[in-house]
């Protein structure tokens, strides 16, 4: 059995790599950016005053990060679609639905994840940091803009950062509803040129690379901007 | 077909597979699987925690290596590694089960190994020296004194890497595995119009199972938070936040 | 200045405040002390509604504190308060500490507040430390900058809430000397603290509290000679020989 790296630097074997490397950034990329604010949002849900919107941020998270994103990917492309309108369905259909399904499972997982990272920053802020700022004259919202969040972000950093190399990991998954990314390239090389090795050495390395790019840049934070305490 | 007519037709399906006319599938495999996965990995995760915690630098640094490697890599790439690859070099063709087992044991045994390490360190270094003091060997301290208590305070993440490997059994659906997902699946290529409620279900299944679990470690954590703690520690126990100060503006 | 009229106050069944009723006149010193539990941290939480009440009323200046029509952060601002853990941000320099309410509550730009930072955290002796973060400040240094951070909003009223409870011996009498200058300044004033020193001192009254009521008025000079209540006799006696 031999190692034929050529076929990975060139080629059509290369060009379905590469296009599935692209996809999976690109997925990553566009999940975290719609993830994060709905993140922030869900977390001011949960430690709001209001119970409701309490409950309905607990809620949200229970929901979500009880159930395996593999049968979140299978809901948002089966399941999902049949309850929208046809004419949305029919554009749907004609165009990325699988692409758009693994964002919105992805989404929505990412984001029950970092609420409770997020939450978890905030509320290790002491309560006397919140009440000296009350005490001050400061709002609810003053309170947090000036004196706790600023606190919250150092501390909040390196767990985001762990959730988004989850993220990077988990954008695999997407593979089961016929995403065309990287690791259903690195599958389709294999059952085409019968290359596993090679093929997924390529697909291994590239998730190792971005995984080490982002622990690095997590230990960078956390290097020059350490979680000060009184 | 109406809702209740899918349910009452194949629930037996999605509980057990094709048992006794196959091998044990659905919701019973998922735990099967879990459990095993989880347990199995209990020597290599001791013994690689062991390797990370040792003062020699040529046995911490590779192995802590290796558990980098494990965990920064997706758990689906393994599974293809050892689906796709290793028929090929043993020439054998391993079964699914023992494929998506085998592929849980290493990568539970890296998470594990991270678990055993935090709970160990977690433990304040006093228990230790008040053990020695008394007199008590270096093994017999470890033995009557700091492993009971490391076991005790590791319970919760224990029953939280459970939950986290019950969901990932879902990771058989990609290589055929007849684990609950896949059988979910099976049961909507049959009946064809009720896609939505069925993946609901199987939300429904999954969210019993885990967020059952989840309620149990949290039990656990605060059952022994109240009655474990010595009396000089007893003052930290954490306070309920208070809500005083979260008025409006 | 603070009137407390039929205050009571309950956490679920217990009955923390029971009917306190007292007036404080501008510019006197007032110290509250009693044994733990007694409800004077409560007490003094409740003037600037860090703990709400449950029936009463608190008069601070005029304001009804717990009246739903107040501005409750304008009526806050107005009070100076300083806590046990000292509660400085420690993200901020001591001098930013100081000019974070200024800037953004009174509306003053930069060099302004930056100017009455200084004037304040000179007061307290502490202007070389301006640019240091909290991190880097002593126990005593830190309350000393809470309290010039309190005084920033030039309040009418400080409250203290068992100011030196949380130093090391040394460093208390640092700050109960700044406490003793501000006293001497006119500033009305309401300590809860232990320290017996300064409450001869410096109070004007004494109120004694146990089990949530005020059990005894005096001035100093009565409290500590002539306590009436048996409760009030039994405190000194057993802060006066610990040992038997």
């Amino acid at each position: 059995m031999s190692f034929n790296l050529d076929l990975l630097l060139a080629g059509t074997y290369h060009d379905w790599l590469i296009q599935g490397l692209r996809l999976s950034l690109g997925m990553a990329g566009i999940t975290l950016l719609l993830a994060l604010p709905l993140a922030v949002m869900v977390a001011m849900f949960r430690l709001s005053p209001v119970r409701a919107l309490q409950w309905l941020g607990a809620m949200f998270v229970e929901s979500i990060r009880n159930v395996p994103l593999l049968a979140h990917m299978l809901f948002w492309y089966f399941g999902a679609p049949e309850l929208l309108p046809d004419g949305i369905k029919r554009w749907l259909y004609a165009g990325n639905i699988e692409v758009l399904s693994a964002i919105a499972a992805l989404t929505l997982y990412t984001a029950a994840y970092m609420a409770e990272d997020i939450r978890s920053g905030i509320r290790s802020i002491s309560n006397g940091q919140f009440e000296a700022g009350r005490s001050l004259g400061f709002s609810f919202l003053a309170t947090m803009r000036l004196i706790i969040l600023p606190q919250a972000l150092r501390v909040t950093i390196p767990p985001l950062v762990s959730q988004t190399l989850n993220l990077w990991k988990n954008t695999s998954i997407a593979t089961v509803i016929g995403v065309g990314e990287l690791m259903y390239q690195a599958a389709k090389v294999e059952s085409t040129a019968f290359r596993s090795a090679e093929a997924f050495a390529f697909a291994t390395i590239c998730y190792l690379s971005v995984s080490l790019i982002l622990t690095g840049l997590g230990l960078l934070y956390r290097h020059r901007f350490p979680v000060r305490t009184a | 077909m109406g809702m209740i007519e899918v349910i009452q037709t194949y629930w037996v399906y999605f509980l057990i597979g094709q048992f006794p006319d196959g091998p044990l599938g659905g919701l019973t495999l998922t735990i099967v699987l879990a459990a095993g996965g989880l347990l199995l990995a209990f020597p290599l995760g001791f013994a690689l925690a062991i390797a990370r915690m040792s003062p020699w630098r040529t046995l911490s640094w590779p192995v802590t290596g290796v558990v980098y490697v494990v965990r920064g890599t997706p758990l689906l790439m393994v599974l293809f590694w050892a689906y796709f690859f290793l028929p090929s070099i043993t020439g054998q063709k391993i079964s699914q089960f023992s494929t998506m087992l085998g592929a849980l044991v290493l990568f539970n045994a890296a998470y594990l190994s991270e678990i055993f390490r935090a709970g160990v360190q977690a433990l304040p270094t006093g228990q230790f020296e008040a053990a020695r003091s008394l007199g008590l060997s270096y093994f017999a301290a470890l033995r009557l004194v700091v492993m009971p208590q490391v076991m005790r305070n590791m319970l919760p993440s224990l029953v939280n890497q459970f939950v986290s490997t019950i969901k990932d059994t879902s990771l058989g659906y990609i290589i055929g595995l007849s684990e609950v997902s896949f059988i979910a699946s099976q049961i909507n290529n049959l009946v064809l119009t009720k896609p939505t409620e069925i993946y609901l279900v199987l939300a429904l299944a999954y969210f019993i199972l885990c967020f059952g679990l989840s309620r149990f470690a949290f039990w656990i954590e605060q059952s022994h938070v109240r009655s474990h703690l010595s009396g000089g520690e007893r003052s930290k126990m954490p306070r309920p936040v208070k809500r005083t100060l979260t008025e409006q503006t | 200045m603070i009137r407390f009229e039929n205050v009571n106050k309950w956490y679920g069944e217990y009955h923390a405040l029971v009917d306190i009723t007292e007036t404080i006149g501008k510019g006197e010193v007032v110290v509250v002390c009693g044994p733990s539990g007694s409800g004077k941290s409560t007490l003094i939480r409740t003037i600037n509604r860090l703990e709400p009440i449950e029936s009463g009323r608190i008069v601070v200046d005029g304001k009804d504190a717990n009246s739903t029509e107040l501005d409750i952060n304008q009526f806050r601002a107005g009070i100076g308060f300083v806590f046990q853990q000292f509660n400085l941000f420690p993200h901020l320099t001591a001098l930013e500490n100081c000019t974070l309410a200024p800037r953004n509550l009174s509306g003053l730009d930069a060099a302004a507040a930056r100017e009455l930072a200084l004037k304040l955290l000179d007061r307290v002796g502490l202007s070389e430390k301006a640019n240091a973060y909290p991190a880097a400040l002593s126990g005593g240094q830190q309350q000393r900058v809470a309290i010039a951070r309190a005084l920033a909003m030039q309040p009418p009223v400080m409250l203290f809430d068992e100011p030196t409870s949380a130093l090391d011996p040394e460093m208390v009498g640092e700050v109960l000397m700044v406490m003793r200058d501000l006293a001497r300044d006119g500033m009305t004033m309401i300590c809860v603290t232990h320290e017996m020193g300064f409450a001869r001192e410096v109070a004007d009254r004494v109120l004694f509290m146990d089990s949530g009521r005020i059990l005894e008025r005096a001035t100093p000079d009565d409290f500590f000679n002539r306590p009436q209540h048996a409760r009030a006799q039994q405190f000194l006696s057993d802060i006066r020989t610990p040992f038997r």
